[in-house]
């Protein structure tokens, strides 16, 4: 049992620290050059003071990631990327091209996060704007942090973990996505700069969602995240994760990892609003949104359920998963994936049954406009001797013009007689009389897409927690913006 | 001056002239029908009324409270307070009646300088003018028009109305597929929405809505023209001998 230290937060530091680099053009301090190599994972490590084991792991994956190759089979595309021409550890713009104030921020971003309604300051927040006045949000997560550690909660960025609790990260790290799993997980695994760790004790609930919204602020976790969630025996904790505005980011590629263990009988509930950088109408720039989630599901009766709605980036490409190996063990995936303009996106779940009795729901609400591609993939696999295994999958895709695409892909692999497996699937085309309803009666074409598609995804909106569904249904309005004449 | 005034209206659908120089005219108060046989024209009026966009207007005007309504978008006109009872409702999956009709009322009330109703004057604004179509109150918790009968669309049709409270109602074909019971009940709430204020434009084939609401005229559409006006007698006549003799008449 790790004894949870509430984490000290340097504010006037780090305050003072951001406020810096905005004005101050000497930070070689903090900056490790551009390119890959052991040397540069070496510097990433020392910087950040890791113990051993860390930097043989990150070694031991880039190691890995040489001999493998980018793979291709996810229906994408983009240009070669160049690995070499990627900073690893802070990203340059949070240092030299950071705005110094919102003037100097894309004003098309600003209408964005006014029609969100989110407050002057917290807008300079999430523009990455270096300012002093962000002391609010701050404290208000300290305080957070110590209610937490009372109860034995352990909710902090993944480099303070490293240092507070290197047993637990030891133990767990990698246990669920090796850095042998896929070649940006082994990316992922070599340069990670930070992420979230959290770790709720045998028998805790925990009261309130933990959410990364308000320590992005406190840290840049930068394009490399690593994410690990523990859940002891019994224990309950719903966590947020809030790319919930779109970043103004100039780097190109998110290669994250998410990692998730519940024991016997403990629930993780995991829910996503993505709101990356989708490029502009042209398709040019915006996030490349490759990202490795999968969860454990451990122990007996255990639960994980992800729910995520992506609205940004300009590819993404990820396929939450859930590993159900405890007995009587429970996975669920609802996601609603919106791509318009030139975005892309293949995403899906894996639902691996291996414990008797595991049961997994799947729901995806795919909407494509204007010259969207959007892929549902999803693997159903049942393995010997996961006795009774049930799963129910739907996939329902929306189009909205007539450029964009959606495809299903599923795939089903049943090696148990008792097994029950299920799969619907849809394609339905917004229509035009729909539209004209909703604007005979006052609405607007684009207040009455939103709606339309909000009806449409609503089983995976009542999954979300109130304030991102109602946060998530902006957001699908203002993605949308301009699909229709 | 007239609520509304159509001059000389020429509309097409994909190069085919439909609407072939309509003129009609309206005062508030007035209830008015319009009667034709299949591909007279009449749904495609009350289409280019409301500005559906599928249909081309190439010739005439039309002043709606003297504005010139063909420059207005759809749901500018519906703001303006012109309402269209739909044929077909269309079904919207996942959305209740209660939050689509609060939008609705809500894009309405705040063009007109008035404020927003929450959900809960909302509701007890709705219950209200549920009672006037014999409607249960979980309706409003069904999603618009999912798995609602015929008559269950058109009867939510005028529900729509008696909330929004237009100053012209265009009724497109709001009996057709209704039982006689259900019939009554429509016409039942269109008749209590009947108002100095307010114009009423009734588009029908056949006669017998027009026997629970009386119209003050009774236009006849051949042709994609109006061929005939009267009063109520009109519509009478009509159902004595058909609209047979009438093509004839055109054709000749």
């Amino acid at each position: 049992m790790p004894n949870p230290t509430p984490q000290p937060t340097p504010i006037e530091e780090l305050v003072s620290q951001d406020y810096k680099w905005g004005f101050v053009t000497d930070v070689e301090a903090d900056v490790v050059p551009k390119g890959l190599n052991e040397d540069i994972i070496r510097m990433i490590s020392a910087k950040k003071h890791e113990p051993e084991f860390m930097l043989e792991w990150r070694l031991k994956a880039y190691r890995h990631w040489l001999t493998m190759e980018e793979p291709r089979w996810a229906n994408v595309t983009y240009p070669p990327i160049d690995y070499q021409d990627i900073y690893y550890y802070s990203a340059p713009k949070t240092f030299t091209s950071r705005p110094k104030s919102l003037d100097e921020v894309d004003p098309e971003i600003l209408r964005t996060y006014e029609k969100l309604g989110i407050p002057l300051r917290e807008q300079e927040m999430l523009a990455g704007v270096a300012v002093d006045a962000v002391f609010d949000s701050v404290s208000v997560a300290t305080t957070m942090k110590e209610k937490l550690a009372e109860l034995g909660i352990i909710f902090c960025s993944f480099s303070e973990a490293v240092q507070e609790h290197p047993g637990l990260v030891e133990k767990y790290l990698g246990t669920v996505v090796p850095y042998t799993d896929n070649f940006f997980a082994a990316l992922n695994s070599a340069v990670f700069s930070d992420g979230s760790f959290c770790y709720v004790p045998k028998g805790v609930r925990c009261p309130v969602e933990l959410s990364t919204y308000f320590r992005i602020n406190a840290k840049d976790t930068g394009q490399f995240e690593r994410t690990l969630i523990i859940a002891d025996e019994g224990a309950w904790v719903s966590y947020l994760e809030g790319c919930t505005a779109p970043m103004r980011d100039s780097n190109q590629l998110h290669a994250a990892v998410v990692e998730l263990i519940a024991h016997d009988n403990a629930t993780i509930k995991y829910s996503t609003v993505q709101n990356w950088y989708p490029g502009d109408k042209e398709g040019k720039g915006g996030i490349y949104n490759f990202v490795t989630k999968r969860g454990k599901c451990l122990g007996v009766n255990s639960k994980i359920s992800w729910t995520q709605v992506e609205t940004g980036s300009a590819i993404t490409w990820k396929y939450p998963s859930c590993l159900l190996i405890g007995d009587g063990s429970v996975g669920e995936f609802y996601s609603v994936a919106i791509t318009n303009h030139h975005q892309q996106a293949d995403t899906g779940t894996k639902m691996i049954h291996i414990g008797r009795n595991t049961r997994s729901t799947i729901v995806s609400k795919g909407i494509s406009a204007g010259y969207g591609q959007n892929t549902y993939r999803g693997m159903v696999k049942i393995m010997k001797g996961a006795e009774g295994a049930r799963n129910y999958s739907q996939c329902d895709s929306m189009l909205i013009g007539d450029k964009c695409g959606a495809h299903t892909v599923p795939y089903l692999e049943v090696r148990t007689s008792t097994a029950q497996i299920e799969h619907e699937a849809s394609t339905s085309k917004i229509g035009e009389d729909q539209i004209f309803y909703c604007r005979q009666r006052g609405l607007s074409s684009e207040d009455a897409v939103s709606m339309i598609v909000h009806g449409f995804c609503k089983e995976v909106f009542r999954e979300l927690p109130m304030e991102f569904a109602v946060e998530a249904q902006k957001l699908l309005g203002i993605s949308l913006e301009g699909s229709v004449g | 001056m007239a609520l509304l005034e159509i001059k000389n209206l020429h509309a097409s659908v994909a190069g085919k002239e439909i609407l072939r120089g309509i003129d009609l005219a309206m005062e508030a108060g007035e209830v008015h029908a319009i009667m034709g046989p299949n591909g007279s024209g009449k749904s495609t009026l009350a289409q280019v009324l409301a500005g559906r966009d599928t249909y081309e207007v190439t010739e005439g005007e039309i002043l709606y409270d003297g504005k010139n309504l063909l420059e207005l978008d759809p749901e500018e006109r519906a703001r303006e307070g012109l309402f269209m009872a739909f044929q077909y409702p269309v079904e919207i999956p996942g959305i209740s009646n209660s939050y689509f009709l609060r939008a609705a009322l809500n894009a309405v009330r705040k063009h007109r300088g008035l404020e927003e109703l929450d959900p809960m004057d909302f509701l007890s604004l709705a219950r209200e003018k549920l009672k006037l179509l014999d409607m249960d109150p979980t309706f409003l918790n069904r999603a618009v028009n999912m798995g609602f009968s015929g008559g269950e669309k058109k009867r939510n049709e005028i529900f729509q109305m008696a909330v929004l409270e237009p100053r012209l109602a265009i009724l497109d074909e709001t009996d057709s597929g209704l039982d006689i019971d259900a019939l009554k009940i429509v016409a039942n709430g269109v008749n209590a929405m009947r108002s100095p204020e307010r114009a009423i434009l009734v588009v029908t084939h056949y006669q017998r809505l027009l026997n629970y609401i009386v119209p003050d005229r009774v236009h006849v559409l051949a042709g994609g023209r109006i061929v005939r006006s009267g009063d109520a007698g009109l519509a009478q006549e009509l159902e004595q001998s058909g609209y047979a003799s009438l093509e004839a008449e055109v054709a000749a």
